[in-house]
């Protein structure tokens, strides 16, 4: 079976975040990275691959700058086949609809059985691209996977929710998304390094899927991010001394106050 | 770095020290504990075959990006760069004088990543003398019978293969070079030394009681064992210089932190120029250290002479890693002293850089015979008229 798994590149989260004048994350003049969360992504499309038959193939998908390329070349690093990467100026500021639909289309061009995503992003993090995909792809939805099986077509994922614990089940094609919960993404190795420099990697843009540059962007998008703060810098802590034997107390009415006793 | 995949192997290593290397390190040098789980996990990676051909498993990477690898790997956890290193160097010989049916057969094993070596020829009376050794190896028939001990052996007791220098016969140079597997009856290895630093790397003395070895596990021609292992430690002393340029800068880079965040008389100790001067320096030997390695790396990759340039390299770095972690503990003040504080290990650590592969007297020897042997130089000698 053939696999699509989609991957997004992120601004290094150990790093600055910057934005730009109209509020965009600053993706160009950063570090950036294949989202962490994606790697787990890659992972279960991995496994799922070795449990095959050998023949599936897996095409990592991506829509980001010029940079993106990185996260495509990770995980070829990693063992995935091949990488398609959409690149087009007028996509910058999409939000996740407009986000959702360039993938769709891109997607719909990728011979493949069913999809494979993140849990979320580590920089926008709505966790909603997963939903709107299979919906505009008009196929079942296994979000939050954190443990996978599948048995030929047939997939059931565990969902560990806050009240309950769920199984659900469905049948290719449809849209997986699993958690970091799923089991450890590998390292790439060397060799997959050397491999990877001779994977295919296809640059697609809008015209390439045949979305009119309206439909996506920042214009194009329904959210609109008005304001952005930097965090406050880290307050000094609080330090209790203990001169007259009266810390204990002190302390004590401390953890209290913040409800921690 | 010269190539993308060059880049990328650099990123891949940063990782891995990162997530795997740098959470245990405190703790496992603290309690003594060899971490063979870490080269395992560098092992898969690709990281302890780099500088070998990739016909025989290796990752055909050049001196000058292998030697990248190890100092970033050595700036988080020294112990294991060294072994990394000498891991390499236990390759060398059957790489370089193995015949093809020794290497199909042995090398693609031992570069796999699974298995780990050691090589043994120090003893506790011939450390800077080898020649001195007494372990010999009697042929039997088909058999070398090995007897004696071999001090310092790093890897000693965890290693799953030995490079061993035995004596072959009473000339003080009969000496020969043999492949032994770790689980050869009569082989055994002594509690570990209880070290200065480098705690988390076992050092054991390994006994060898009556070991039978095969004669096909003998690499290159009897009587060539020393040459074997002095050729190999050329490449052995480019690794513990990048070993010790990572360590310096691994210091630098905990002291710089320090001294951005410290503050004295109303302002960050980097601001005092005097303080701010001893950083200048460290940076600057870390660099020229750097430099020097690579220089020497360059040379071995181009097929050039570089023996001396290797005994540069290592006395340079290594001398330069004991002034830099002895002065960023200087950096951090009374903390710099106390175990709290990682640069006070990092100090015990630089101080047996300066002495194993080749001590940096023995350095000195080496560079100081490669120069009366040299014809460079001529010497005028002008007179004034009266
Ligand atoms: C601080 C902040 C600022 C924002 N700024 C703007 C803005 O200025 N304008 C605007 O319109 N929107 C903005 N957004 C929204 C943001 O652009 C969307 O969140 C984004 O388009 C996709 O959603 P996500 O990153 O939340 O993905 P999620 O839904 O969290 O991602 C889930 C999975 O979908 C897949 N996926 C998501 N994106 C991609 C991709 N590009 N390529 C391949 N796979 C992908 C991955 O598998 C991922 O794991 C902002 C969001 C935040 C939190
Ligand atoms: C942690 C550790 C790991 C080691 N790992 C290995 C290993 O894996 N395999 C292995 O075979 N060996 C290993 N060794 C041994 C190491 O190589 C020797 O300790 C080193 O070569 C010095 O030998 P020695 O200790 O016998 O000192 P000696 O040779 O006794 O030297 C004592 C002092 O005399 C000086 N000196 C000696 N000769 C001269 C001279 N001609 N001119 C001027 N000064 C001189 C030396 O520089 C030194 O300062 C290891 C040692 C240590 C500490």
């Amino acid at each position: 079976m053939n696999i699509v798994v989609c991957v997004k590149y992120v601004p290094d989260a150990t790093a600055d975040r910057h934005f730009e004048a109209d509020n965009t994350v600053d993706r160009v003049g950063v570090d950036g990275l294949l989202s962490e969360l994606d790697e787990y992504a890659v992972e279960q499309a991995l496994q799922l691959k070795e449990k095959g038959d050998g023949t599936d193939e897996i095409t990592v998908l991506t829509v980001g700058p010029e940079q993106a390329s990185d996260a495509i070349r990770k995980a070829l690093q990693m063992g995935a086949d091949k990488g398609v990467h959409v690149v087009d100026d007028a996509i910058a500021g999409s939000d996740s609809l407009a986000t959702s639909l360039v993938l769709a289309e891109a997607i719909k061009k990728i011979d493949h059985d069913f999809v494979v995503c993140g849990m979320a992003s580590t920089d926008g993090a709505m966790s909603v691209v997963p939903a709107m995909l299979a919906e505009r792809l008009g196929v079942p939805q296994v979000t939050f996977g954190s443990q996978i099986e599948m048995q030929g077509k047939e997939i059931r994922i565990r969902r560990d929710g806050d009240a309950a614990t769920e199984v659900i089940g469905a049948t290719a094609p449809f849209v997986l998304s699993v958690t970091d919960q799923s089991g450890e993404a590998r390292y790439p190795s060397f060799k997959g390094i050397m491999a990877a420099k001779k994977k295919p990697v296809e640059t697609w843009s809008l015209a390439d899927l045949g979305v009119e540059a309206e439909k996506v962007g920042l214009s194009a998008s329904w959210t609109q991010v008005e304001d952005t703060a930097a965090r406050p810098p880290r307050s000094q802590g609080e330090i209790v001394t203990d001169e007259d034997g009266s810390g204990a107390t002190a302390l004590a009415g401390f953890l209290a106050s913040k409800k921690f006793i | 770095m010269p190539t993308q995949e060059a880049a990328d192997l650099i990123g891949l290593t940063r990782e891995l020290v990162t997530k795997e290397l740098a959470p245990p390190v405190a703790r496992a040098e603290a309690t003594e504990t060899f971490p063979r789980d870490i080269f395992r996990t560098l092992g898969r990676a690709g990281l302890l075959s780099l500088p070998y051909p990739e016909q025989y498993g290796g990752g055909g990477q050049p001196y000058e990006v292998y030697l990248q690898v190890l100092e970033e790997i050595a700036a988080v956890w020294s112990s294991v760069g060294v072994g990394v290193s000498v891991h390499a160097l236990s390759c060398f010989g059957l790489f370089t004088r193995g015949t093809e049916e020794q290497k199909q057969r042995w090398l693609p094993d031992m570069l796999s990543g699974e298995l780990l070596g050691a090589y043994c020829l120090s003893e506790a009376h011939a450390g800077s003398d080898p020649a001195a050794m007494r372990t010999t190896a009697k042929r039997d028939g088909d058999e070398y019978v090995l007897n004696g001990a071999k001090a310092w052996t790093t890897h000693g007791g965890h290693a799953d293969f030995y490079k061993v220098m035995a004596r072959t016969s009473d000339d003080r140079n009969g000496i020969s070079c043999f492949l032994v597997p770790a689980d050869a009856p009569g082989l055994y290895a002594d509690p570990p030394e209880r070290k200065m630093g480098l705690t988390g790397s076992a050092t054991a003395t390994m006994r060898f009681e009556g070991v039978r070895i095969p004669v096909e596990r003998r690499l290159g021609a009897e009587g060539e064992g020393l040459k074997i292992a002095l050729e190999g430690l050329d490449s052995g002393r480019l690794g513990i210089a990048a070993v010790a340029t990572g360590l310096a800068q691994g210091a630098l880079d905990t002291a710089i932190a320090y001294a951005k965040e410290r503050e004295t008389f109303g302002k960050p100790i980097i601001e005092h120029q005097g303080l701010a001067f001893v950083l200048a320096d460290m940076e600057a030997a870390v660099q020229s250290a750097r430099a020097t390695t690579l220089a020497a790396a360059r040379r071995r990759d181009q097929g050039l002479p570089f023996s001396r340039e290797a005994s540069v390299a290592k006395l340079v770095a290594t001398d330069n890693a004991m002034k830099v972690t002895t002065d960023a503990v200087q950096v951090l003040g009374g903390y710099g002293y106390t175990r709290d504080f990682p640069v006070e290990r990092y100090m015990r650590e630089a101080k047996v850089m300066q002495i194993f592969e080749g001590t940096n007297q023995i350095q000195r020897m080496v560079i100081g015979r490669a120069l009366s042997k040299d014809d460079r130089g001529t010497v005028s000698v002008t007179k004034e008229n009266s």
